[in-house]
């Protein structure tokens, strides 16, 4: 039993707010699903499986059911962190093969800047019941940054990786960024603008780090039938993978992510292999996030990523691996500190042909979108989609 | 030369399962958690072993050596400190604080030896040195 053709991506939608002052969380949900229910043809009573994470407001997708007045036979509010969403894409297609819905909305909302959160430098406050690792790490002062700082740091120290390599990645996506009007950094910037920049946390310097933004976004996955019957080119997908990567006990390893696992899942499920692929989404909440889940991927080998992504190789219309074409994390948009979803709307952009002229990737038939959530350096969720035009 | 500073710790959260390595800390000694059963370490502690899922634990005393397996140096905090994995000289990688150093002198597979700091209410804190 596999995923592969049992649904499509029929409808998206990216919220353009990146500072939502006057809006609540709730209407931004509500507001990315009619914006993504429009955007396939298709009405809110036309759903009936509803998808959500952790950002929705609420017990599981509780209140955000009752907010749209939507009726599902069919809800997942998994949560994987900033990867939820690309795990909920394979999950909609598992309930639609299995006949459980037919239009399966996912939305995604967050007002970190709105709500003046210090997102990456403090560690993420105690609340609630402890969890067993919070006495083993929480006093120790984690953060965000730090923790993918640390994974960085072995990176270079096993293999070589250099600041110049991992700043390619931030210059690649403001090439991109330049073209989107919604993106929050739409200043070109150079491999020195990225090592000269600030140290936040060894190696990793403001210009590693993504923005910090609000807004958020929706998708709607389809049946087959559903999607003959929309008028929106048809984004098919044929491979879906999910994983957990953690400590394992003290055997950690920091050079290497759930991507490992869920790369060559997905692939061999599709039927495909890397360098089938026309463009990809990778998550980039940071440039060291991108490179080791590149490598992970299987689209270069293990300690390579820095060559793979140097000179402009990330950049659409020079490269040989156009990625993030919106501006990604880095430049355009991070709703909620979580970046998953909107990776699956930059590659169903490029398949359908509706990326901005600039950086459309020709004859793009076949993308890959990535998310990793959680903490790259102490535990996250990775998932991977392939999406194929039909 | 950035030499590192002390700065104000939260305790730990303290559960009837990890008491014993608290109080163990408290007295300046640092405990692994042992399987009997398939006889490898773990850390962070528990009573059912991760790897064979026996319920035969035990703690045993480290020897307070150990490597940096990796490191990074928060700049952006009111008090910069040196974030770490260290890997103990008997197996287990465990996320702690490089303390006592010169913060721009740090290296991964740098020798480093166990201290205690205190925190502002709760046992100590084991965080590394450079040996
Ligand atoms: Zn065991």
């Amino acid at each position: 039993m596999s995923i592969k053709g049992k649904a499509y991506i029929a409808g998206i939608y990216e919220h353009p707010t990146r500072l939502a002052k006057d809006i609540s969380l709730a209407q931004i949900h509500a507001q990315t699903a009619k914006g993504a229910l429009e955007d396939a043809g298709l009405t809110k009573d036309d759903v009936d499986g509803y998808f959500c994470a952790g950002d929705a407001p609420g017990l599981g997708p509780m209140s955000m059911v009752e907010y749209m007045g939507l009726k599902p036979r069919h809800v997942d509010s998994t949560d994987t962190g900033g990867s939820s969403y690309v795990l909920h894409v394979g999950h909609a297609a598992e309930a639609i093969a299995m006949g459980k819905c037919k239009v399966a909305l996912i939305t995604l909302a967050g007002r970190p800047r709105a709500e003046g959160m210090a997102t990456g430098t403090v560690p993420r406050s105690r609340g609630g019941t402890p969890t067993p690792d919070e006495p083993f790490e929480f006093p120790y002062g984690p953060t965000v940054v730090n923790m993918y700082a640390m994974c960085a740091a072995r990176h270079m120290y096993e293999f070589g990786t250099t600041s110049e390599q991992l700043a390619w990645i931030k210059v690649a996506a403001s090439h991109h960024a330049q073209h989107n009007p919604h993106a929050l950094l739409r200043d070109v910037v150079t491999v020195e603008d990225v090592v000269k920049s600030p140290m936040i946390s060894d190696p990793l310097h403001r210009l590693d780090c993504c923005v910090i933004t609000d807004g958020g976004g929706a998708i709607v996955v389809v049946a087959p039938e559903i999607a003959r019957s929309l008028k929106r080119p048809k984004v098919k997908l044929i491979g879906a993978a999910e994983a957990m990567k953690t400590q394992m006990g003290g055997k950690v390893d920091l050079t290497y992510s759930g991507a490992r696992s869920t790369g060559p899942a997905s692939f061999a499920e599709a039927g495909i292999k890397p360098a089938d692929i026309k463009y990809v989404s990778i998550y980039d909440s940071f440039t060291i996030t991108v490179l080791m889940q590149l490598e992970d991927l299987g689209f270069a080998e293990k300690g390579k990523g820095g060559r793979l992504v140097a000179d402009g190789n990330l950049i659409a219309g020079q490269g040989k691996l156009p990625f993030n074409t919106d501006g990604g994390g880095l430049c355009s948009n991070h709703p909620g500190n979580r970046g998953g979803l909107t990776k699956v709307l930059e590659a169903v952009r490029q398949l359908r042909g509706e990326a901005h002229p600039a950086v459309q990737v020709k004859n793009c038939d076949l993308a890959l979108a990535h998310g990793t959530g959680g903490s790259l350096g102490l535990r996250h969720g990775s998932s991977t989609v392939i999406l194929e035009r039909e | 030369m950035a030499q590192s500073k002390d700065r104000k710790l939260p305790a730990p959260t303290v559960s009837a399962e990890t008491e014993a390595y608290w109080n163990a800390a408290a007295q300046g000694k640092l405990l692994v958690r042992k399987c009997t059963a398939c006889g490898e370490l773990h850390h962070y502690p528990r009573t059912i072993c991760p790897f064979c899922f026996s319920d035969r634990t035990e703690w045993i005393e480290a020897s307070g050596k150990g490597t940096i397996y990796s490191f990074s140096v928060m700049r952006r905090a009111p008090v910069p400190y040196a974030m770490a994995y260290v890997t103990l000289a008997e197996g287990p990688r465990m996320v702690t604080n490089i303390v006592d150093c010169d913060l721009d002198k740090l290296a991964c597979e740098q020798p480093v030896k166990v201290v205690f700091k205190p925190t502002e209410d709760g046992p100590p804190l084991p965080m590394f040195t450079p040996a």
